[in-house]
């Protein structure tokens, strides 16, 4: 799931200070779940706006929306009559959302309310970690099920650098070293041998470094 | 440039190379590039190392901090009398950077090359920095390694005229788990490492177990073991090497320092320490030569080889 976080209220003020009818829109999806942009935060940050325009005596309308997805045209295509008055969006959905937003409504200002932060999961209360960077070629059957692309601090590919110690990844001790991860599970399932390969120099062409990516399936095309 | 220079600098060889070769105990030293680009300080450091050493190592923004490019320090150092070796990391450069910088590094007549990780840039002094990491240090090597012996770059388009280097990379001989970092060891080495440059050694004990496995796997027969020491000049300097992740200092050296009164005598203590591991890491069984790392105190490393009856250093 995406993973994101609430901007400060300070930035988020600052960027709709110049609107009088803003909306704010939340999404239900992956932002919802982590807490970050769904319909109640939505509702919060809408309160928040109108306390401050009160406050400097300013007069401004905030309607609150919270499509089940933002990243799908068809739930977009529900909000349109809603949002048709308002100069200003304030998207809390991930940058696909927002950006998906501002396609919708080509001449409004579509602005964003969270930071979108990683591919990740939920691993306690208010706990998320990474462990995706979406890089088009999973390789996660040499490695244990356990993503060195993401969860290593240099993506290695054939071990650990020499700052793995006790565990932790040289950059602090609340990262984890994905190569001990790697290794003790390759352990644990009876392939250790897998370390002992070389992975060659990958082909990053089918992640990012390959320019935006398209995936087209002539299978659902209708 | 004329065709003779040309000859001549196709004609230069890896001294250190020679010297390992030859079946000579090496020992090398390392020039900290300066944080700015005066020329003047690497040529002082080159110097002062000039018949002392078979090699000095030349950093590549260690600890990720910015300094003089380590390949026009290692030109400069080379113009100085003493035979470099170009540190490489991964951190900053993708494989069409690191491939042309070193067609280039050959070009001035470079030959010894150290692949390195490299620190990440949250421990050096640009923490906003992007990382390249395109290719990991043992890629590296396996890519190089291929330039060199089958004259293809990596894409898998050809090289027009062959290069050689003298391919080196690290090992951490305290981090952990042993067992898998003996086997990334040995990956480095079937990748095309001929020397291994260790982390600084201060704890012979786990020193002499690594090498207990690494004799165990052959890897000494494969390439050359370089152990690295540190030489510290004062309580505050041993402590710091000490507080660095990855690095084992046992508590009786750090008390060999405290015990010391001064400056003088701490600096006798450091020397004397230095000496001491060498004399032990010399006869450790697999350990082909000594690299000695003296971190803001490169005009002390003539005194330690001298002591450490190295010197004469052999004419290869
Ligand atoms: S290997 Fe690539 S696709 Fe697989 S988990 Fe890692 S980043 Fe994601
Ligand atoms: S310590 Fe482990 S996770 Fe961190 S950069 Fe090194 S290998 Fe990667």
């Amino acid at each position: 799931m995406i993973i994101a976080a609430q901007k400060s209220m300070d930035e988020i003020l600052r960027s709709v200070k110049p609107f009088e009818k803003i909306a704010v829109a939340g999404c239900g999806t992956c932002v919802t779940v982590c807490m970050a942009g769904g319909e109640k935060e939505a509702l919060k940050v809408a309160d928040l706006i109108l306390l401050d325009a009160r406050a400097f005596g300013r007069k401004v309308e905030v309607n609150v929306t919270s499509p089940v997805r933002q990243c799908d045209m068809e739930f977009l295509d529900d909000v349109e009559d809603e949002l048709a008055d308002v100069d200003c969006i304030l998207s809390l959905g991930c940058g696909a959302g927002v950006q998906f937003m501002a396609e919708k409504f080509p001449d409004k200002v579509v602005v964003p309310g969270i930071n979108t932060s990683f591919i990740g999961v939920n691993r306690d209360l208010g706990y998320w970690t990474e462990m995706c960077q979406g890089c088009g070629n999973c390789i996660l059957e040499k490695t244990g099920g356990i993503c060195p692309v993401s969860r290593c601090s240099k993506s290695h590919f054939n071990g650990p650098c020499g700052g793995s110690h006790t565990g932790k990844c040289e950059i602090n001790d609340e990262t984890e070293c994905a190569w001990q991860l790697i290794y003790e599970r390759l352990k644990r399932i009876g392939q250790l041998d897998r370390l002992y390969e070389i992975n060659e120099a990958r082909d990053w062409s089918t992640s990012r470094d390959g320019g935006p990516r398209r995936l087209v399936r002539g299978d659902v095309k209708v | 440039m004329g065709n003779e220079t040309n000859k001549e600098i196709v004609n230069i060889r890896s001294n250190l190379q020679k010297v390992l070769e030859a079946g000579n105990f090496s020992v090398s030293a390392e020039i900290g590039p300066p944080m700015s680009g005066d020329a003047q300080n690497v040529i002082d450091k080159a110097r002062h190392l000039v018949g002392i050493v078979d090699a000095a190592n030349v950093t590549d923004n260690q600890t990720a901090i910015v300094r003089m490019s380590s390949i026009a320090a290692s030109y400069l150092s080379l113009q100085n009398g003493v035979d470099p070796v170009v540190q490489m990391t991964c951190r900053d450069r993708n494989r069409i950077a690191i491939q042309s910088d070193l067609l280039g590094a050959y070009a001035l007549g470079l030959r010894n090359v150290l692949i390195l990780s490299g620190d990440h840039q949250s421990f050096g002094n640009h923490k906003q920095s992007k990382n390249v990491f395109d290719i990991d240090s043992v890629q590296a090597l396996h890519g190089l390694t291929k330039l060199m012996k089958e004259n293809i770059f990596m894409s898998g388009s050809p090289l027009k005229a062959p290069i050689e280097f003298f391919l080196g990379t690290t090992a951490n001989p305290f981090a952990d788990p042993e067992e898998l970092q003996i086997i990334r060891l040995e990956k480095k080495i079937r990748a095309g490492a001929r020397f291994i440059q260790t982390q600084a050694i201060y704890n012979l004990d786990r020193f002499k177990s690594w090498m207990e496995h690494v004799r165990e796997r052959g890897l000494h027969k494969e390439a050359y073991l370089l152990a690295g020491i540190v030489v510290n000049r004062s309580v505050r300097s041993i402590e710091a090497t000490a507080g660095v992740p990855g690095m084992d200092v046992p508590l009786s050296l750090i008390e060999r320092m405290r015990a010391t009164k001064g400056k003088e005598e701490a600096e006798a203590e450091g020397v004397a320490i230095a000496l001491d591991l060498i004399k032990e890491l010399k006869e450790v069984e697999g350990v082909a030569g000594i690299h000695i790392m003296a971190i803001g105190w490169e005009a002390i490393v003539p005194t330690i080889v001298e002591k450490a009856g190295f010197l004469p250093r052999p004419k290869v």
